[in-house]
């Protein structure tokens, strides 16, 4: 690639030079998106009317939902920038992957914990081997591999490849477990489970809701560029160390 | 093809007893499951198919980390990479061989173990063909795992934990069929050909995966 013919693309940030000018810029702006969305987005979910059958327990939803959803989302966002690695060789494809990691496993968890505590008052049990909540398990499982693959290669460059591979794998048939554990639960439980109608959303819990969801967006996107601004900072500091570590001791011998 | 195919079977027996051991493990996982339940037989007969499909599901782990590593130690693998037909194809006869010797033996020797977990021969019957049509899958997506973890080291325990989410429906769908096969109202068809749609699945989708990770890894 030529250096002096730069296109605002997606290439232009194949140096992290320019990557971490853009990031370092970008920060700032979506924190305070971050905190206005989340500011508001409380607020309104505070001021939410209390639900006829649920009480103030609905107000789980805000915290529980848009984790749920951003759970799924930086899977989505890792399965691009797997895509990203192999097929362009991106340098940045395989930071963002392995910086959208450790980050949608806190959302699996968030939405787990949230929905066991949401769980407890509405369905008396803190888990429930229920066909969603297995398949966000099974979610979680697939994020901690991925993270401990990640971890597992000396090189962090030479894990490039193996992680996006996986987590294309995984994309392909996380959609058939998801599927198949739908089923799965249909045949072992019928309706026995204590289903939990959930009240037809009006607009004062759907307004907040979205405000929330688009607060976790900005706050995943904010985490997310933070992250990758630190893991090229480590690479830095990595390549520094091997170059001090090559050079022969001044002084000794 | 089926050069390759003879060769990666006179391999793994001259090697000393893949085969055996993969039913060794069967048995063991098999015969530890009363211990933790205890002797009730009804309640065994009940657990049978889950008991029966979870130990193949762990002995087909068994050899996978030595899949392509045996290969990269020797040097073998970068000829098989430097083959002028798709890598894919080699890595389905690969996975092939390999259930041959692992998955087979273990759908051979589920009428003994059905036989001593009290299970009705038509139990017998559907676990042995859930097993054929399910066990290869495992081969299959197993071959991404190993593939991925080709210059790890130590990369048993892991192909484990980034296989096991993956293969959660073949073991739905094998134990669903194998429910309906005993019950009445549940269905053996449509779980059972499910089974078979996910094996058709992953004979693409694992070998060509595993083809785009071994042909960069080669060096």
């Amino acid at each position: 690639m030529t250096t002096e013919t730069i296109k605002p693309s997606i290439w232009a940030f194949a140096n992290p030079t320019r990557f971490m000018g853009f990031a370092n810029k970008a920060i700032p702006i979506l924190a305070i998106i971050t905190f206005i969305l989340l500011a508001v987005g409380l607020w309104m979910s505070l001021n939410a009317p209390e639900d006829y059958q649920q009480g103030y327990t609905v107000l789980i939803m805000f915290i529980h939902v848009p984790a749920a959803w951003l759970a799924m989302m930086s899977y989505s966002v890792m399965s691009i920038s797997a895509i990203g690695t192999i097929v362009w060789r991106h340098p940045l494809a395989d930071v963002s992957l392995r910086s959208a990691a450790p980050l949608g496993a806190m959302f699996t968890i968030l939405a787990l914990a949230t929905g066991s505590l949401w769980g407890k008052p509405m369905w008396g049990t803190w888990w429930e081997w229920d066909a969603r909540m297995t398949s966000v398990l099974v979610l979680l499982i697939i994020y901690l591999g991925l993270i401990a693959l990640a971890k597992a290669f000396d090189e962090p460059s030479e894990a490039a490849l193996p992680l996006a591979v996986m987590t294309l794998t995984g994309f392909a048939i996380i959609p058939i477990i998801k599927f198949s554990v739908d089923w799965w639960n249909t045949l072992h439980q019928p309706a026995s489970v204590s289903r939990f109608d959930r009240p037809a959303m009006g607009p004062e819990f759907l307004y907040p809701l979205l405000i929330m969801a688009l607060a976790y967006m900005a706050i995943f996107f904010t985490l997310h560029m933070m992250s990758m601004r630190n893991e090229v900072l480590s690479r830095r500091i990595r390549t520094l160390k091997m170059q001090v570590a090559r050079k022969p001791k001044t002084g000794e011998a | 093809m089926f050069a390759l195919l003879k060769r990666e079977i006179l391999l793994s027996i001259r090697a000393g007893g893949g085969a055996l051991t993969g039913v060794l493990f069967f048995l063991a996982v098999v015969s530890v499951f009363p211990f933790a339940v205890g002797p009730d037989t009804k309640l065994l007969t009940h657990l049978a198919p889950a008991v029966l499909w979870i130990g193949a599901l762990l002995a087909s782990l068994l050899g996978l980390d030595r899949l392509f590593a045996q290969e990269r130690e020797d040097g073998s693998l970068d000829l098989l990479v430097m083959q002028p037909h798709p890598l894919a194809i080699t890595i389905f006869i690969k996975a092939i061989a390999h259930w041959l010797m692992t998955g087979l033996p273990l759908v051979l020797a589920t009428p003994l173990f059905g036989i001593m977990l009290n299970l009705s021969p038509l139990g017998i019957g559907a676990t042995m063909i859930t097993l054929l049509a399910g066990t290869p899958a495992i081969a299959f997506i197993g071959t991404v795992g190993a593939a991925v973890s080709v210059k790890l080291p130590r990369g048993g325990m892991l192909i484990s934990v980034l296989v096991l989410p993956l293969v959660i429906p073949i073991l739905i769908f094998g134990v669903a069929a194998i429910t309906g096969a005993l019950e009445d109202p549940a269905p053996f068809t449509s779980p059972f050909l499910f089974v078979c749609a996910i094996t058709l699945f992953t004979s693409v989708i694992g070998p060509l995966a595993a083809s785009v990770m071994l042909r960069h890894s080669a060096d």
